[in-house]
């Protein structure tokens, strides 16, 4: 089973994120950058079946040099290799032509499955993995939280209002992967040490068939006007005295002055 | 050729709500524009509903019915959207954003080749006529606006962020049937069958009152203070992912960033701290009060109304209030 994951290196959810006036990227000074969440998701669940059914595992990221430790990292936890589309020209946030680039990259691969996350954690497109499906013509299951294959399909579970939808998909197919699917692992040491043998091979534009004008910022088709960071919600009341009293002291403020009930 | 157009999810045989917030929103926009608001509904046996759409403000509705729709799929639905975005080029294109709207928007925007927005809590057309959207993006750190560079302009919308219309517009809606022609071999995905949660009846983004309990509440038995609470308001019942993964609420009814983006008119969280991945999903309630015994947890820095105390002296007093004040 040739299994590929598709990871994005973001910055930590706990990291304070910071804005300069005027500029539509946030400043990555004293940032901390992980692999994001999800993806450790997908990373897993593609360990587990290589597991079971044998296999290799490859991980494909587009990022900047930095984005090169993410991969080590899920090479460490035990995927066989990776690819980093590696050139300034790739780089943008927009969802388009982050799918375009990885469709590119992956027509020229094998692959029987991919598997990515539902969403990234930084720009929050929600769109990557259904987009790059239908690039590549295949179906595509999202936010899925338990994954079982059978012969030649597999069989999703994916959240919907009120419940669980139970999919059925030929493969290969594309899985975006939401929590629930299963429990991450940490890297072992000896994953550390032979994660830095393992094959990590840096792409640029031309390598994946791509021209300039159709990836990154050149090829996005949404435009960034302006990147703030959102007002302080105005401080609030803090009631003292006994909780009792405080309970009917906030009821009554919320019909008289907040005015919701 | 023109439009301002609202994919018309339905649930349970009915429209949603976020459907009523966008075509109120695209009234304006499409007088702007100067061109109509018309509503995409497709399922099977939902010609009904169009009537519905008619009083929301929708002026025409695309209407593919046939039983090949009944239950979601991208195959489908995104087939019968492509081909009547293709013949009649609208100008916008949104939907909510729900399981299915984040799922279908990006798969159309795919196959039309053109830029979408997620999870949008503000839409507004600028002087150059182009749709503004606004989103928040960092686990809601930081927010941003962004215009699609073609058309038709797409986005999902946040549930509950857009004022609604009071969807009693008497104005009847040309009715425009298009046929689905979805074969067999259209459809890659199926749906073997769907698992109903044990999660609370009201659907928690469309909610406007939320209880939310965390790991404070100690015991699932404990969430009845919360029940009893949210019966009295008429509120669904949320919790925190340390309550979820503890196994004393279903998943379905987490907040969060892995769990629903909710934005009620009034969140009252009961022993949750406030984490990042927390606040993700409701910061941008309208009015949010906190209960928790710590001073110093992160929630009290986006509450509205702080209680500094212990929960279970807390929520049954406020209970009883409610009580006594709604009964008045
Ligand atoms: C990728 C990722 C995604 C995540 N997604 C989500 C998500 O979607 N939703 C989510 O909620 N979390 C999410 N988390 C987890 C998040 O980081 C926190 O761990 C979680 O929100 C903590 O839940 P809590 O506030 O209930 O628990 P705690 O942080 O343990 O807080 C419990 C609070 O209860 C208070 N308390 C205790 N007893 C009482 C009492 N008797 N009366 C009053 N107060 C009391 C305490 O003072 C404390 O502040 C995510 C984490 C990651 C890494
Ligand atoms: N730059 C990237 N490189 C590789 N995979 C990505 C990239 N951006 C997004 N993805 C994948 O697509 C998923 C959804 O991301 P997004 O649509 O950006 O929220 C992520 O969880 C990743 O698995």
């Amino acid at each position: 089973m040739k299994i590929i994951v598709l990871m994005k290196q973001v910055p930590d959810t706990e990291t304070k994120i910071q804005v300069k006036p005027g500029e539509t990227a946030i400043s990555t000074d004293g940032v901390t950058f992980v692999i994001n969440p999800y993806d450790e998701f997908a990373i897993e669940e593609a360990l587990r079946i290589k597991e079971a059914k044998g296999g290799d595992v490859t991980l494909i990221t587009l990022g900047w040099d930095k984005a090169a430790e993410a991969l080590r990292t899920g090479l460490a936890m035990g995927a066989d290799k990776a690819v980093h589309l590696n050139d300034p020209a790739f780089l943008t946030n927009d969802a388009h032509s982050i799918a375009l680039a990885l469709s590119k990259t992956l027509k020229k691969l094998q692959y029987d499955l991919i598997l990515c996350g539902k969403q990234a954690i930084d720009y929050d497109n929600h769109q990557i993995g259904v987009r790059v499906a239908e690039m590549l013509g295949i179906p595509h299951v999202a936010v899925v939280t338990k994954l079982v294959l059978e012969d030649g399909k597999a069989v999703a579970h994916r959240e919907i209002e009120g419940g669980t939808e139970v999919v059925e998909t030929p493969l290969p197919a594309i899985i975006t992967c939401q929590k629930g699917l299963n429990e991450p692992r940490y890297a072992s040491l000896k994953g550390i040490m032979q994660a830095k043998k393992k094959p990590l091979e840096a792409k640029k534009v031309a390598d994946v068939d791509a021209s300039p004008g159709e990836v990154g910022q050149a090829g996005a088709k949404t435009v960034v006007l302006t990147l703030t960071m959102p007002p302080d919600r105005a401080a609030g009341k803090v009631v003292e005295g006994e909780p009792e009293d405080a309970a009917r002291q906030v009821v009554k403020l919320l019909r008289e002055e907040a005015k919701v009930i | 050729m023109s439009g301002v157009w609202v994919f018309a999810e339905t649930r349970d045989g009915k429209i949603i709500k976020v459907v009523n917030e966008m075509l109120n929103a695209c009234k304006t926009i499409g007088a702007t524009l100067v061109e109509d608001v018309a509503a995409v509904l497709i399922g099977s046996g939902v010609e009904s509903l169009a009537k519905d759409l008619a009083a929301m403000g929708a002026k025409k509705v695309y209407l593919a019915d046939d039983p090949k729709l009944e239950k979601y799929s991208p195959d489908a639905y995104a087939k019968v959207l492509v081909s009547l975005v293709k013949q009649h080029n609208p100008s916008v294109l949104l939907f909510g954003n729900s399981a299915v709207g984040k799922d279908l928007a990006p798969t159309v925007a795919a196959k039309l080749g053109v830029g979408m927005c997620s999870d949008c809590v503000a839409v507004q057309l600028n002087a150059e006529k182009q749709l503004l959207f606004t989103r928040p993006v960092y686990s809601a750190k930081a927010i941003t606006t962004v215009v699609c560079k073609d058309k038709p302009q797409m986005a999902t919308i946040r549930p509950n962020v857009l004022p609604p219309g009071d969807a009693k517009g008497a104005g009847a809606a040309d009715i425009e049937k298009v046929s689905a022609a979805i074969s067999d071999s259209d459809l890659r995905t199926k749906v073997r069958e769907i698992l109903k949660s044990a999660a609370g009846k009201i659907e928690l983004t469309e909610a406007d009152v939320i209880v939310a309990g965390g790991r404070g509440m100690k015991a699932p038995e404990n969430f009845k203070l919360l029940e009893d609470l949210a019966a009295v308001l008429g509120a669904a019942v949320g919790a925190s992912r340390a309550a979820v993964d503890a196994g004393w609420r279903d998943h379905h009814d987490q907040v969060g960033q892995t769990g629903k983006v909710v934005n009620p008119t009034l969140y009252i969280a009961a022993g949750i701290s406030g984490s990042i991945q927390h606040l993700a999903g409701m910061k941008t309630s309208k009015v949010i009060v906190a209960v928790n015994k710590d001073p110093e947890a992160p929630i009290f820095k986006v509450a509205n109304y702080g209680i500094v105390g212990d929960l279970f002296k807390v929520v049954p007093v406020m209970t009883e209030e409610f009580k006594k004040m709604l009964a008045q």
